[in-house]
């Protein structure tokens, strides 16, 4: 059955429905009118998601291809507003309308305590529907508008709590950088304009096909003419390095960990930060016209999978560790596309958006348990106050540590062996940071697993000398935290509400099976169709194709693998120091110290872009403001000009004095200059 | 029948008529909100009433006015002087509503300049002789003179001064450069000076006259330092009306004189007007983020902003002459319109929101403020969105204009497009700054926690602003649709050499 427009939209309109019933009647539908009306809505275009994938996948129906309305039409240049629907969109609906429903359900319980319970609601549900935007637009201008989109909810729900200074500080940041990227995004979108005469993907994607696209050149300076789709290509994936935060625009993610912790697991872990990854994929037709684009994406990728990967490490708040660890795997699925592995890029954005979001769910989860106490240092032994948060959290951390069989494992797993069979420049260097990524990931979540769940109980529960603090139950006010001191629980902690776990619980489902049941057709059997594009002589994934004999194979085969030996010396250095001997950990670190303090500041890149972006714009403003507006336009210019006339004038009024011997005397000193100017001119030729 | 002249005429003679009768303040009040709404609602019909396949011109009325000089009383209107007239008389009904309580000292004159000032305005635009033009370029320096003089901050004297000698001094070149054009065709008509053949020297000298006269409306770096000093002293609906549309006079003429009159000249110099749009842009974003004032900071980023209008305008001319490609040309002047009637909107917002605080605190200063969010809950959200559409977000009405330059530009000269996309980055930098300073953090002062939610005169100015910034973003076709049929004459005129 082929799909139909009506219900596109509706998918597409019931969660912007919910949300603004939310936001703008948040006094009249209450609490639970909002959080109802949004579920609704998200829940609705969950259906109707799965529906439109198996319609695509087994119900035979063709790729939708449609525009809504034009947005302009200048000549021949036109923008539109439309949908396009393929399995590659289907696969990104479900996710994100999944995660979504996840993740409203979990607000719940979050949020319960929280003023701004019905503006959270909106906010994600608004998301929600900024994100369906992105992922079915047709067309480079809709793609845009959904990217900003994203952007401007992460921008309010990182700032959601905006009395916290470092939330509103965090998100002015993350715009900021998003903005950088969305410089050179928007400059690869008119880039596309001037190659292919359109912003249509339909259009641009079949105009690839002419081989004269590929060896266009364009002179950005002239007698220096470049190969427009490098230029094109590298610009989009800055868009992509700014929103799916790659090295150097990756600063921004960590601290977006300011927002409330359903949002860290919705946008910065499972959809949002993935759409650079889903849009590259998307673009697979352009981004294989220009093989250095492609290494560019390949650099820039391993280096953000290993070196982030390595300040989860000595991360001690729970969220941030999680955080890191998102900001790895971002760059595990950027070495895939670099790789023209788009397929593999893809399938780990999946994957990953199942165990991340429960991750992050359940470090939330934790964190209600704690009162809101983040530092990994005062938990510890918690596995028996929250059984299920303990479980689905294990589960979690060994499909993203690649343990053969679960979901991580396929789809990292299959990224590492593309690597290895690449011939693209770089491709050696990104072979070494992925692996040495493997033991880094493994050894940052069995840490955070044994730190928070395993071990002494290193928070103590009582009333004790804080009980002046007791009647302070709402917890997510800051200022009331401050009075707490860490490590210092009121009551003790336990499990949290059904609404929290359930979430947990569905989430767990996928990050166990989906690899084992679905890398077969989506990695291997040509799944996407000709929603991926890859040339003949790039195509490593056909490649391992021919090695791949269904999932058990793929798993008993991934024992003999170093992947696997390297998670596992990951797992056993962890144990190792994190369960058995916790002293050598600070040891290590003192042992280590120069090494420790790099991570621990994070290369110091905010230091370093608070210097020169930050304090130097400043300083370069007031430079132009003082020493150019008010110095030398106003000052010199303006008001020179102003007071040069009026020193003309003061001249002038001197000189009519109105006293006659004045004017008498000026007369005869004329006369002698008249005549003495006579003489000398008669003279002087004498 | 005269729709134009009505339009002209109803808002001059009711100002005439408030002064007359609004001895009581709530009666002029009144008065002037009726004849800004009845403005307002027969300008409508323009916009309805305009034939895209029509005749150039259009509600044209002539009537001879000097007739040694063979200068008329000429009106008529194309799609860009409809859509500017109506966003004239869109803002206008906004500003008198918005001036309500806030001005309680003389309203029968105030409101009176409001509405002789909205006349004028709306001639500047239908004019179609040159004097008339000139004359209704000028006359709108009298009544904002007054309302900066009168109603405005400490240092008035200083910026009426400023304000008017500088936009006057620019008027004058421009008034050589239409006598000029009067000696050289012996009539005042827009449409003969298009076709007066000119040599390239004598384009030249017309083209910098019209310059420095437009150039110091739009304004442009480096003559636009009297536009944060009269916004700074000016009371806020002045600043409204002087961002949201006196500004657009000078992007109005480039378009109405520069290009059709010297085009060749406009092509020679077009480097120079790209090279000062793109000054603007960056070096003005720098200068806006380092303001205190909050009025001074959205002064610069209108300086800002208005560099895409010029960027765009002039960026057409190497499209349709070097490369041939009108289309792009097009997409260029249209992106630098839609950037003028979305400026309007959104300076005239954000200069309202300004208003609301000051109105409640009484200081401009960003220091004074800071938690605005927790005591202004639904003011917080208006400001937002105008801070949002200022930094050009898709979906507001200030992502069209500078998408279509950035796309337009870039067809001619990546290099161009690359530096006026910095704007992406700047823009936001100084807009969410002052929203993180100001709106956002925990309550700065006692003041601030006192400060009451926006009353129900403040919703509907809001309100009405925040429709025209969501209208345009989410569907600006109606608007380009509009403004079409005179973009593709312009673009077509710009093709033909003169000299």
């Amino acid at each position: 059955m082929a799909l139909s427009k009506t219900l596109l939209l509706a998918i597409v309109l019931a969660p912007l429905f919910g949300a603004v019933v939310a936001g703008l009647f948040r006094n009249q539908v209450g609490r639970v009118g909002a959080a109802g009306v949004t579920i609704a809505g998200v829940a609705l275009s969950c259906v109707l998601s799965f529906y439109v994938l198996y319609q695509l996948a087994w119900g035979g129906a063709a790729t939708f291809n449609e525009n809504l309305y034009t947005w302009f039409q200048v000549g021949h240049y036109s923008a539109h507003v439309g949908f396009m629907v393929d399995r590659l969109t289907a696969m990104m609906m479900v996710v994100v309308t999944f995660v979504s429903l996840m993740v409203h359900i979990y607000t719940i319980g979050y949020m319960a305590e929280d003023d701004g319970f019905q503006r959270f609601f909106s906010y994600i549900a608004l998301f929600t529907f900024s994100m369906l935007m992105l992922v079915m637009s047709n067309n480079f201008l809709q793609l845009f508008f959904g990217w900003e989109a994203v952007g401007l909810v992460s921008y309010l729900l990182i700032g959601f709590w905006f009395k916290r200074p470092s939330a509103i500080f965090a998100n002015l940041k993350a715009f900021l950088v998003n903005r950088v990227g969305d410089f050179g995004f928007i400059l690869g979108i008119a880039g596309v304009l001037l190659w292919f005469g359109s912003l249509d993907y339909a259009q641009v994607f079949a105009a690839t096909t002419d081989p004269a696209a590929a060896t266009r050149t364009v002179e950005i300076f002239a007698g220096h003419p470049w190969s427009v789709a490098t230029i094109v290509c590298i610009c989009l994936f800055i868009g992509a390095m700014g929103k799916s935060a790659q090295v150097p625009l990756h600063v921004w993610l960590p601290d977006s960990m300011e927002g409330p912790t359903p949002i860290s697991a919705l946008i910065h872990a499972a959809t949002m930060v993935t759409a650079g990854i889903f849009m590259v994929a998307r673009m697979s037709p352009l981004f294989e016209l220009s093989e250095t684009a492609l290494t560019f994406v390949l650099v820039i990728g391993a280096t953000t999978a290993l070196f982030t990967g390595l300040i989860g490490v000595v991360q001690n708040d729970i969220k941030r560790v999680v955080a890191y660890s998102t900001l790895s795997q971002l760059g595990y699925m950027t070495v895939a596309l670099g790789v023209s592995a788009y397929a593999g890029g893809v399938y780990h954005l999946m994957t990953h958006a199942f165990f991340k979001a429960l991750l992050f769910l359940g470090a939330g989860s934790v964190i209600v348990a704690m009162h809101h106490e983040q530092d990994m240092r005062y938990m510890g032994g918690l596995r028996k106050y929250m059984p299920i948060t303990w479980i689905t959290m294990w589960l979690g951390s060994l499909a993203l540590a690649g343990t053969p069989g679960f979901a991580g494992f396929y789809s990292k797993d299959a990224i590492i062996e593309a690597v290895g069979e690449s011939h693209r420049a770089g491709a050696s260097y990104a072979y070494f940071c992925v692996m040495a990524g493997v033991f880094v990931t493994a050894l940052y979540s069995f840490r955070l697993l044994y730190m928070t769940f395993h071990g002494k109980e290193r928070f103590v529960v009582g009333h004790g000398k804080h009980a002046a603090h007791q009647g302070n139950d709402d917890e997510h006010a800051p200022q009331e935290e401050v009075g707490h001191e860490p490590g210092h629980l009121d009551h003790p902690p336990h499990e949290s509400p059904w609404v929290i776990t359930l979430p947990l619980v569905l989430l767990a489902i996928p990050s166990v099976l989906v690899g084992w049941t679905t890398i077969g057709p989506m990695l291997f059997g040509d799944w996407f169709g000709a929603a991926i594009r890859v040339s003949e002589h790039n195509d490593v994934l056909r490649e391992l194709g021919h090695e791949f004999h269904g999932p058990l194979a793929m798993l008993l085969h991934g024992f003999t693998q170093a992947p696997f030996w390297l998670a596992f010396a990951g797992f056993a250095v962890a144990t190792w120091i994190w369960l058995f001997n916790p002293g050598i950990a600070d040891k290590a670190k003192q042992a280590l110290r120069p090494l420790y303090n790099v991570l621990a500041n994070k290369y110091w890149v905010d230091e370093l872009y608070q210097a020169v972006f930050a304090r130097g714009g400043v300083a370069l403003g007031r430079g132009l403001w003082k020493g150019g507006d008010v110095g030398v336009i106003d000052g010199a210019l303006v008001n020179g000009s102003t007071a040069a006339v009026a020193r003309f004038a003061q001249v002038v009024r001197w000189l009519q004095s109105g006293y006659l011997y004045h004017y008498a005397f000026a007369m005869i000193l004329g006369l002698i200059a008249l005549l003495g100017g006579v003489w000398w001119v008669t003279h002087a030729t004498l | 029948m005269h729709l134009l002249s009505l339009l002209i005429w109803l808002p001059i003679l009711g100002a005439v008529a408030v002064l007359a009768f609004g001895r009581q303040a709530n009666t002029a009040r009144w008065l002037s909100l009726a004849v800004a709404l009845a403005t307002f609602a027969l300008s409508i019909p323009l916009w309805t009433g305009y034939v895209p396949a029509g005749p150039a011109m259009q509600f044209v009325e002539q009537l001879a006015w000097i007739p040694a000089l063979k200068a008329n009383y000429a009106l008529g209107v194309d799609g860009i002087a409809i859509a500017l007239i109506v966003l004239t008389t869109f803002t206008s009904v906004l500003v008198v509503i918005g001036s309500w309580g806030p001005i309680d000292n003389r309203v029968s004159q105030y409101m009176a300049s409001m509405l002789a000032l909205e006349g004028l305005l709306v001639g500047v635009f239908a004019a179609t002789d040159a004097l008339l033009f000139y004359v209704f370029f000028e006359g709108m320096l009298i009544p904002m003179f007054i309302i900066i003089g009168i109603w405005g901050g400490p240092r008035r004297v200083y910026a009426t001064l400023k304000f008017f000698i500088y936009t006057f001094l620019g008027s004058i070149f421009m008034l050589v450069g239409l006598i000029y054009l009067h000696m050289k065709t012996g009539e005042f008509s827009l449409a003969a000076f298009a076709h007066a053949p000119l040599s390239t020297r004598e384009q030249a000298w017309l083209f910098f006259a019209f310059l420095a006269g437009f150039a110091i409306k739009v304004p442009m770096w480096p003559v636009h330092t009297w536009l944060p000093d009269a916004h700074v002293e000016a009371p806020t609906g002045g600043s409204v009306i002087l961002a949201a549309i006196m500004l657009k006079v000078g992007g109005y003429g480039f378009i109405r004189f520069s290009l059709p009159i010297t085009p060749d000249a406009s092509q020679e110099y077009a480097w120079l007007v790209i090279a000062l749009s793109l000054i603007a842009v960056i070096y003005i974003g720098y200068v806006a983020l380092v303001q205190e004032d909050m009025k001074k900071l959205i002064a610069y980023s209108s300086v800002a902003h208005m560099g895409f209008v010029t960027l765009g305008i002039f960026i057409a001319l190497a499209l349709v002459r070097v490369d041939g490609n009108p289309d792009g040309a097009r997409l260029g002047i249209q992106g630098a319109m839609v950037q003028m009637i979305s400026h309007g909107f959104v300076s005239g917002a954000l200069f309202s929101c300004i208003g609301v605080m000051y109105d409640r605190l009484h200081t401009r200063m960003i220091k004074d403020y800071g938690g605005v969010a927790n005591s202004m809950p639904w003011f917080a959200a208006f400001a937002v969105l105008f801070a949002m559409a200022n930094c050009g977000l898709p979906g507001t009405s200030g992502f069209v204009g500078e998408f279509m330059v950035i796309l337009s530009a870039f067809q001619t000269s990546p290099l161009v497009a690359l530096l006026a996309a910095f704007t992406l980055i700047i823009s936001a930098a100084y807009t969410l700054w002052l929203v993180k300073r100001v709106i956002f953090g925990e309550v700065g002062n006692d003041k601030v926690a006192k400060m009451k939610d926006l009353d129900a005169r403040e919703w509907i100015v809001l309100g009405a602003f925040a429709l025209g910034v969501l209208a345009v973003g989410i569907y600006p076709k109606p608007l380009t649709d509009l403004m079409e049929p005179a973009v593709l004459q312009i673009v077509q005129q710009l093709g033909l050499a003169k000299a």
